[in-house]
């Protein structure tokens, strides 16, 4: 009997132990990223002002903004988003739903399990030669986008196949029993379930996708640009004017990354500001995703 | 469902086709690409030339490097190039073969700061030949200790700190002090942003590094900036010593290249070229380089007026040369 006691004794004494552990490693990360946060906070919280987000560079420090940069971002974000939600949806729909499990299937899934692993680099250089010099979109908005929707496929596609695979298998039969076809089958239950799902991955993509610099200064962002690309919406018929996507552009990573190699040091305070806005953007972009995550758990009741 | 499928369809096409139209229409745009060092200046000139064209002209500049803003500017993707190094002989024949012209012109001076430690108490002066023996491809794996540069200093590590391979600033320092571009050492610390160079010499007693001098002079309190001697005795780097040429070998000339057929075609090419070498002596001033003297200005100003295309430099560089003798050389020729 004093020898189960002590066993016991011991086991939850280890289990304590990793609890221990276990809060430490959480508080570590935590610990570093506010940290890094207070930091870049302290730095840049005198430049962070309405004007710094309505002003373009400037060779003064005090003067210069983001606002090529941040209406920059936001574009080639619009464009990635437009590219890649459709095709990685598709895809990711397809591979889980249709797709038999043959040969070709696995060559594709090995591959896109490998994409998601490439350096952002190299869809940079593969971007240059595909959009700028072969189809001659030049160094432009809808160039830099489709970069990124490049980039961020892989992950849409195995967020969208991962979500669909937690989908009960009962749900399927019990939409075939009642005579539904493969696509009404999709339309009606696979999709709409794992939407939430889907929507978090392409967030969480987005907003890696925000802070990429190599592949976009690959594919020729500019660092100097005081102005805005064309309105989308014009006076004259067809209204619509799409002549932004044909604009060049510059991002946030490269205005801040300009300023941190500026020999003065209010750049560097400019730097720290964008820094912080970046960091904000990519914040709400997961709050966001977090929360659509909730809502879409809340409504599926199986 | 078909219905919305056939809307999606019809949709997108009318799009696209939108899209294509709406293209490629003509606008008055200035592109420039190039080197990152020549960069505060042009961005400083287009700043004010868009304010003084109150938006009329739109002016875009990048920092692909000197070498690859050539590459651009030699398919004919730019108007202008930066650049940190006269144009090499390879991209002179890259433009031959994109059928560009261009006109060479010079628009300011900077210098290189070599610099060292402040506990740094033994180097008052450095030569050319100490300089080279601290740097050249030779001394890799050999050359550890500053008392192997001189006896006289101390028996300690010698840590060194540079710009890397793909900076025209470390073309022209190997150029001006090894005798050959791009041959330097390999084991050294390089990094690309001069900032952290600044860190590294700074934290370091044994340290010792070279940058642009605009980066010294924003960090005199960390650094301690060492006099050059190339034979008349050790020259401090200073606006006057960069400009009379007596800071020799480590200031260079910055140039622009300015494509002639967008010089001549394109009037806002012109027009911010004029500008250009008009508000060079302040602007330059403001981007922390060093202005070229007024002659060399006015030169620089009747060679874009005249359209003379080619290189001064021939495809090499020349180090510690005048930049206005080598304009007035240019002159007498003709």
């Amino acid at each position: 009997m004093n020898e189960l006691k002590k066993r016991i004794k011991y086991n939850k004494f280890l289990s304590s132990i990793f609890l221990i552990i276990g809060l430490l490693s959480t508080l570590v990360g935590l610990f570093l990223l506010t940290v890094l946060f207070v930091d870049l906070f302290i730095d840049g919280y005198p430049r962070l002002t309405y004007k710094f987000l309505t002003s373009f560079p400037s060779r003064i420090p005090e003067k210069a903004g983001i606002l090529s940069a941040w209406v920059g971002s936001f574009l080639i974000l619009f464009v990635t988003a437009l590219a890649a939600i459709p095709i990685g949806v598709a895809a990711g729909i397809y591979l889980e739903e249709y797709g038999r499990k043959n040969w070709i299937t696995n060559i594709i899934e090995i591959n896109i399990a490998n994409l998601a692993g490439v350096p952002s680099i190299v869809y940079g250089l593969l971007a240059l030669g595909l959009f700028v010099y072969f189809f001659k979109f030049g160094e432009s908005i809808l160039t830099g986008g489709l970069t990124l929707a490049l980039l961020i496929l892989p992950m849409v596609i195995m967020a969208t196949r991962e979500s669909i695979r937690a989908i009960p298998n009962s749900i399927r039969e019990a939409s075939y029993a009642l005579g539904a076809t493969k696509w009404q089958t999709v339309q009606w239950h696979i999709f709409p379930y794992s939407l939430g799902g889907i929507l978090t991955g392409i967030i969480i993509g987005l907003s890696r996708a925000i802070g990429e610099t190599a592949p976009i200064i690959t594919v020729g962002a500019l660092t100097f640009i005081a102005f805005l690309p064309s309105p989308p919406i014009t006076s004259d018929f067809p209204f619509l004017s799409f002549k932004w996507l044909f604009d060049p552009f510059t991002a946030m990573p490269i205005q801040m990354f300009n300023w941190v190699s500026r020999p003065q040091k209010e750049f560097q305070v400019n730097a720290a500001a964008a820094g912080i806005i970046l960091m904000i953007m990519t914040l709400i972009m997961n709050g966001l995703a977090i929360y659509i995550r909730y809502r879409f758990r809340k409504k599926i009741k199986w | 469902m078909l219905k919305k499928v056939l809307f999606f369809v019809i949709a997108m096409v009318s799009l696209t086709s939108l899209l294509i139209t709406n293209a490629y229409t003509a606008e008055k745009i200035v592109k420039i690409d190039g080197s990152s060092t020549v960069y505060p200046i042009t961005e400083a000139v287009a700043e004010e030339f868009q304010k003084a064209k109150k938006g009329a002209v739109k002016v875009t500049v990048g920092i692909s490097g000197t070498g690859g803003g050539f590459k651009k500017f030699c398919r004919g993707e730019t108007d202008i190039s930066n650049a940190s190094r006269p144009i090499s002989k390879k991209e002179i024949e890259a433009c031959k073969e994109g059928k560009i012209e261009y006109i060479e012109l010079p628009i300011a001076y900077d210098g290189l700061a070599v610099v060292v430690n402040p506990k740094n108490t033994w180097v008052t002066s450095l030569t050319v030949a100490d300089l080279k023996k601290m740097w050249e491809p030779a001394s890799t794996g050999v050359i550890k200790k500053w008392n192997q540069v001189r006896p006289e200093w101390p028996d300690a590590p010698l840590k060194l700190f540079g710009p890397g391979a793909d900076s025209g600033t470390f073309d022209y320092f190997t150029e001006a002090i090894v005798g050959k571009a791009k041959s330097s050492r390999g084991d050294y610390t390089a990094s690309e942003d001069d900032n952290v160079l600044v860190q590294g010499v700074s934290q370091d007693k044994y340290a010792l590094g070279y940058f642009g001098l605009a980066y010294y002079e924003e960090n005199k309190d960390k650094l301690k900036v060492v006099p050059i001697d190339s034979g008349k005795g050790p020259v401090l780097p200073s606006e006057k010593t960069v400009m009379d040429g007596t800071y020799t070998p480590l200031s260079r000339p910055l140039l622009i290249y300015v494509n002639k057929d967008a010089a001549t075609k394109k009037p806002e090419v012109k027009e911010f070229v004029e500008f250009f070498i008009k508000n060079a002596p302040t602007l330059t001033k403001e981007a922390r380089y060093i202005p070229l003297p007024k002659t060399a200005y006015q030169l620089a100003q009747e060679r874009f007026a005249k359209l003379k295309t080619g290189t001064m430099f021939g495809g090499e560089e020349k180090v510690g040369l005048k930049i206005e003798d080598l304009l007035k050389i240019e002159q007498k020729s003709r």
